[in-house]
């Protein structure tokens, strides 16, 4: 088994801490995070997926329960420290631009770390090659797409070389091709280094590369498992507020209509095999 | 309208102006503000105006852009010119119609003060569009840092105008959407009296800043994420670089001066 990396034990927070009647955003929740995971957090609006993410990198912390990372408390001590090793991409990809252009933007994680100039300009260019954006280098960000603005934002984040990369919604504002081609990277970079990354999303077409999915609903942990595991539950999804991958949906629209399909499918080629066998199996 | 307006703008280049250091050239331009002042003759207005084109040749930008970009000034550069023809009573009469009458003294005033004019809003034109607007803060930190002694926030001035800099064409995104959307509601921002209109803008300006506020508190959860925790402790990415061409350009101000002072009368 590999290492723990993140853990939380009964974590519980409440924005509004006078008013007992209002529940939790996060309720007693717990759950470890292994090094080199792909793990994501799913739930509809609401559920308390970011307040969970908030809480995984200090900017809120709990009022009762641990966050533990790196198998240390997170505490106001070590925070900078663990914040160092945790690269976040956030929603808006607009609101999380600092720089004047993309290489401003990806030098600063590494300027307020005080990592001396020579190894920051080298580093700059190694995470703008990562991310596929060399030929933005000098890029304003109103030059830019959505999906571009967010490899950007993931450079900036793997320039630190964190070993946690937490993804907050980071492809919900973006459109279908952004979206591919931020997760793609994401891909990319799991398999060039080890680095564990949390997304935390709505989407399930998203949360089907994890390698686990933690589901959340009304600020609780609602169940634990494998995508395999948690698709099972199908129409318990749907009733959460949750949008089911589209080759799931086709397939059970398909079934519905008395078409005869082996298993559930989430992905289309999974469903497109079984379709155009179905006909020799009969 | 806007699109040409050029004040603020940068015009990317490889000139020998572009490539000087941002610092040189704050510097160079505050001092030719302070220069022009000692020219009050023919012949150092004279020298100004050469001065001045021979920087605008280095800075490789077209003199036909330059004024075109500069319209909305000129025109106020043509009103001084006629107060002070009309005004100034000093030195011969040579033109007299009805009760206009013009001065010699009039006429020279108008000339040197629309030159002096002239040549600051040129100088400093050619400053920001050879200049990143990114450069130029880096060069106002640089040289306001001394202040610091005397706890003036140099690197958080500086930030904030980098921030706002760079959310500048965001915001003007966002206003032009919301402006769609609210004529798309039935508002109508061109027409109406002046009361009316001033009207019409604030269903602009409070979805704007409500958007606004919203950005700053995402940027600045941004920003902690990514370890900012103030200047001290940080490095820099961006390095400026004093070299001999800007030492030189720096020179010729005080080769300018000694002419200047020189002619003067």
């Amino acid at each position: 088994m590999k290492s723990e990396i993140i853990s939380l034990q009964e974590v519980t927070f409440t924005y509004t801490e006078e008013e007992k009647n209002i529940r939790p955003a996060v309720d007693n929740v717990s759950f470890t995070i292994y090094e080199g995971e792909w793990v994501a957090i799913v739930g509809h609006n609401g559920s308390g997926k970011s307040t969970l993410a908030r809480l995984m990198n200090g900017l809120l912390f709990p009022q009762k329960g641990t966050v533990r990372i790196f198998g240390e408390t997170l505490n106001e001590q070590n925070l900078w420290e663990t914040r160092s090793q945790m690269g976040m991409v956030f929603q808006n990809p607009d609101n999380q631009f600092v720089g004047a252009t993309v290489q401003d933007d990806v030098a600063f994680a590494l300027e307020n770390n005080g990592i001396p100039f020579e190894e920051m300009v080298e580093r700059v260019q190694q995470s703008i090659e990562k991310v596929n954006m060399s030929s933005f280098m000098n890029s304003e960000p109103h030059h830019l797409s959505g999906g571009q603005k967010q490899r950007v934002a993931i450079a900036g984040a793997i320039a630190l070389q964190p070993r946690i990369l937490l993804l907050d919604e980071a492809t919900s504002m973006l459109d279908p091709q952004g979206r591919e081609e931020v997760l793609s990277i994401v891909r990319k970079l799991r398999e060039e280094t080890d680095l564990t990354v949390i997304s935390i999303t709505h989407d399930l077409e998203e949360a089907l590369l994890a390698d686990r999915i933690i589901m959340m609903n009304q600020g609780e942990k609602y169940a634990v498992g494998s995508p395999e595991e948690i698709f099972l539950r199908g129409q318990e999804l749907v009733d959460l507020g949750l949008d089911l991958p589209f080759a799931m949906n086709v397939s059970r629209l398909l079934r519905d209509q008395g078409i005869e399909l082996v298993a559930e499918h989430m992905s289309e080629e999974e469903l497109v095999n079984d379709l155009w066998t179905s006909h020799f199996n009969k | 309208m806007l699109e040409k307006m050029i004040f603020g703008r940068y015009i990317p280049g490889d000139s020998f102006i572009h490539r000087l250091d941002a610092r040189a050239k704050l510097i160079f331009v505050f001092l030719f503000i302070a220069i022009v002042f000692i020219a009050n003759s023919w012949i150092t207005y004279g020298v100004l105006f050469v001065f001045t084109f021979l920087i605008i040749r280095m800075s490789k930008i077209r003199l036909y852009f330059l004024i075109n970009g500069l319209k909305p000034v000129v025109i106020l550069i043509i009103f001084t010119f006629l107060l002070h023809l009309i005004f100034t009573k000093e030195g011969s009469i040579i033109f007299e119609w009805k009760f206009i009458k013009i001065y010699e003294e009039g006429l020279r005033q108008g000339i040197f003060i629309s030159i002096r004019f002239f040549v600051l809003v040129i100088l400093t034109s050619i400053l920001t569009l050879t200049t990143t607007p990114i450069s130029i803060t880096d060069a106002l930190e640089a040289l306001l840092n001394p202040l610091k002694k005397w706890k003036l926030p140099v690197h958080e001035l500086a930030l904030m105008m980098s921030i706002s800099l760079r959310f500048i064409p965001t915001l003007m995104d966002e206003t032009d959407k919301i402006m769609k959307a609210q004529m798309a509601r039935g508002s109508d921002m061109t027409s109406g009296s002046i009361k009316e209109r001033m009207n019409a803008i604030v269903p602009l300006l409070i979805p704007l800043f409500v958007s606004a506020f919203k950005r700053a508190e995402d940027l600045a959860t941004a920003m902690e994420v990514r370890g900012y925790k103030g200047g001290e402790g940080r490095t820099r990415y961006r390095k400026l670089e004093w070299a001999t061409r800007d030492t030189v350009i720096l020179l010729t101000l005080v080769v300018l001066a000694v002419i200047l002072l020189y002619f003067r009368q």
